[in-house]
């Protein structure tokens, strides 16, 4: 949302429901998640602990498999990266990706 | 057939509130408020409105109550002073960044301290920067008119801003004078229903209300304030039209009193322009070109009006009910500033009057004019009227 002061609803009033979706968090990050596939063992760990929901995940049969981390919202706080007990997450400073 | 009634400028102001029926009304007493949430109480009571009222612990709790029941959608009103609009000041702010057309009489009073609960508008400066549309108002029929005026502005769809109206404390709130009221179906035709833009009861069109602003959008939201304001300028001439229709008195931003030819002009907010107005009188058949000047809208301040009258005057004395510590005199600030873009600029003076409700006597007055006339002011000088040297 990148909107003037002429197109936002008065009074900071939200007009309609599940807008959080267009807060796009993400623009805080300062580090952000890098995950190695070969390490991850789809322990999901990190899925649950997302403060965020950034970390999607799919059912495959029975199991959870980890899905994409969605930098929209990820604000890069690193817990996903503490949480995972096989280190398959490494917290990258941003720099690294401008 | 509107009646007259002689009562106090709290019944006045209670039987505007209850002819426009509000919704909600949330009532917390304080000296020289509280006759008029008790007027208004005793119709609750008596069945002749149908709002509910809330009566809160504090006046912090009454306008909170207030921003929940206008957030649902409901028309709603309360009446402070003083010390209870100090500690409501928080959400005054909150009432018109949320967009919430409050109405709300201030029967003014000096703020503590030292302790003091007598008339001063030191009260309705505090927060003249809140956001709130304010009026001012000089006797009882201008209180109960301006009330009414008050829920019509404050609801138009392109404002939506909360409305204080100013009256003397114990002056106009406990003096007993004679006013006209209109017919009650006058008023609520006048007034009409409310539909508020956004309600929390409204299931179809889910809202939320109060999220955090931050520096994402809170500059835009106060933008938009601002633009508020400027449609409120807009429209009051409108609505100002409007009641004249029904009430047969017009009305401006500005009261003129025997402006027309004046050389020297006097601005006063409130009851003390009726002291004014009779010290013009004096000095008129003394041969003195003397004027009155009584702005009645302060918020949005009429700048361009305040400046086509006193183009091309000899002087203008400017007094003010408050203090503004270290700095020019609230009022006589915005008259002072809105001068600067004027061709021909009067000599100005600045006189603080009537502090914590010290009487303000003819005498006093005329010695302000007097200054005037005699070329004797000094712009950047605060003089006292009234003052024990
Ligand atoms: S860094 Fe934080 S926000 Fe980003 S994916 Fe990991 S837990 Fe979620
Ligand atoms: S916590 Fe680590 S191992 Fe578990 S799913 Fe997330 S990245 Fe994979």
């Amino acid at each position: 949302m990148n909107n003037g002061w002429k197109d936002i609803p008065i009074g900071g009033v939200i007009d309609k429901p599940a807008t959080a979706r267009r807060y796009k968090t993400g623009e805080w990050r300062i580090q952000r998640p890098v995950i190695d596939r070969e390490k991850c063992t789809n322990c999901m760990q990190c899925w649950l602990y997302c403060p965020d929901m950034a970390i999607s995940g799919s059912l495959d049969g029975k199991r959870m498999k980890l899905g994409e981390f969605n930098m929209d919202y990820c604000k890069g706080c690193g817990v996903c990266a503490a949480v995972c007990p096989v280190s398959a997450i490494e917290m990258k400073p941003e720099s690294e990706f401008i | 057939m509107p009646v007259k009634l002689t009562v106090t400028g709290a019944a006045a102001v209670a039987h505007a509130m209850r002819q426009i029926n509000p919704d909600v009304v949330a009532a917390y007493p304080i000296t020289p408020q509280t006759p008029i949430v008790e007027y208004f109480a005793s119709f609750v009571s008596d069945g002749i409105v149908d709002t509910v009222l809330v009566p809160v612990e504090s006046e912090h709790s009454a306008m909170s109550a207030l921003i929940g029941a206008a957030a649902a959608g409901a028309r709603t009103m309360t009446a402070t002073a003083a010390n209870g609009l100090a500690l409501m000041a928080e959400i005054v702010y909150i009432a018109a960044s949320y967009r919430l057309p409050i109405v709300m009489p201030v029967a003014n009073r000096a703020l503590s301290g030292p302790i003091n609960i007598h008339c001063d508008h030191s009260d309705a400066m505090l927060v003249r920067d809140s956001g709130w549309i304010q009026f001012f108002t000089e006797n009882h029929q201008e209180a109960y008119d301006f009330t009414i005026m008050a829920t019509k502005i404050a609801e138009k769809e392109n404002v939506l801003l909360p409305v204080m109206v100013n009256l003397d404390g114990f002056i106009t709130s406990h003096g007993v004078e004679s006013f006209e009221m209109l017919d009650d179906e006058v008023v609520r035709e006048f007034v009409g229903t409310w539909k508020p833009k956004y309600s929390l009861l409204d299931v179809e069109h889910p809202v939320t209300y109060g999220p955090l602003d931050l520096f994402d959008y809170y500059f835009e939201h106060h933008r938009q304030q601002e633009e508020a304001m400027k449609n409120a300028y807009k429209e009051l001439p409108g609505v100002f039209e409007e009641f004249a229709k029904i009430s047969g008195r017009k009305y401006d931003f500005l009261d003129l009193y025997k402006t027309e030819d004046a050389e020297h002009i006097m601005i006063v907010l409130n009851s003390t322009a009726s002291t004014a107005k009779y010290v013009v009188d004096e000095l008129r058949e003394e041969g003195k070109k003397v004027g009155l000047v009584k702005p009645q809208v302060f918020t949005p301040f009429p700048k361009k009006e305040i400046q086509q009258v006193l183009n091309g005057r000899k002087s203008v004395v400017v007094l003010d009910r408050a203090m503004s510590f270290g700095k020019e005199a609230p009022l006589y600030s915005l008259i002072k500033s809105s001068l600067y873009e004027i061709a021909s600029k009067p000599s100005l003076g600045s006189y603080i009057y009537g502090l914590g409700g010290r009487d303000v006597t003819p005498e006093m007055l005329r010695q302000a004019f007097e200054d005037a006339l005699k070329g004797n002011l000094i712009a950047d000088e605060q003089r006292y009227l009234g003052l024990r040297e």
